[in-house]
């Protein structure tokens, strides 16, 4: 498995930009020729750690989030969405389904929403340093014939 | 965004566009002020014009239900495109009963 594609993007923590980083996802993945349900799939999964990074990792003042995607010749797409926040302290316990610390009328269903949507999910998270989680995706009708 | 109309004791919410965690609380503040002013016997939130959203429009749908059945109404989702589906399946909205 090659990496032939690779992309980096920051923005300031600021809700406004969850829109821009999933649009932003979502076109880099245009030329493993996804389809509309694929994109659909990629971009609320990446909508909802992006999500998690605004408002669980800089619950005090604004921080960077940092996405950092790669395309692969297998047609395979690995997001890392990265934070330098607060971290969590029981990842397990953040993952299951309708947990949430917040009062927001969040849902609970983020890392439920990207273990669904994605074939992968992987978090990594240091209390006081910050939180990575990857995301990776098949896309079936790769521009390469590929799976 | 939404667009509110109130007609025989219903509220209508037309939500449309994009909806995640930036764009939920304005929907939520119009939605709930128009169901406090007018005490609808049902709110109809429809998702007809909804062209993505992730969690954030499950919250939303979660929260009404809340302060409708709080107003003593009942709740309707309504017209839900095929590509929200699967996050109104995942939530486990059905249980409710307002998925129409």
């Amino acid at each position: 498995m090659n990496i032939i594609n690779n992309m980096k993007l920051s923005f300031i923590s600021k809700s406004v930009n969850e829109s821009f980083a999933r649009s932003a996802v979502a076109a880099f993945l245009l030329p493993l020729d996804p389809t509309v349900a694929e994109i659909a799939d990629i971009k609320t999964a990446v909508s909802e750690a992006v999500t998690n990074a605004i408002v669980h990792a800089y619950p005090e003042q604004f921080g960077t989030v940092y996405i950092d995607m790669r395309l692969t010749d297998t047609g395979r797409a690995i997001i890392k969405i990265r934070d330098k926040g607060i971290g969590i302290p029981d990842i397990e316990k953040a993952m299951e389904p309708l947990y949430t610390t917040s009062t927001d009328e969040r849902a609970g269903l983020g890392f439920a929403v990207m273990q669904s949507f994605t074939d992968r999910v992987r978090v990594r998270s240091t209390v006081g340093k910050g939180t990575t989680v990857t995301l990776e995706k098949n896309i079936i009708r790769s521009a390469h014939g590929k799976k | 965004m939404v667009d509110m109309t109130y007609q025989n004791g219903v509220v209508t919410a037309r939500l449309c566009g994009e909806i995640d965690h930036h764009i939920a609380p304005k929907l939520r503040g119009e939605i709930d002020a128009c169901c406090e002013s007018c005490r609808p016997s049902r709110l109809v939130l429809d998702y007809g014009s909804v062209s993505f959203m992730d969690s954030s429009g499950i919250g939303l749908v979660m929260g009404r239900y809340r302060m409708i059945s709080l107003l003593g109404g009942r709740l309707e989702v309504v017209n839900v495109p095929k590509g929200l589906k699967k996050i109104f399946t995942l939530s486990g909205l059905e249980n409710l009963g307002v998925m129409k």
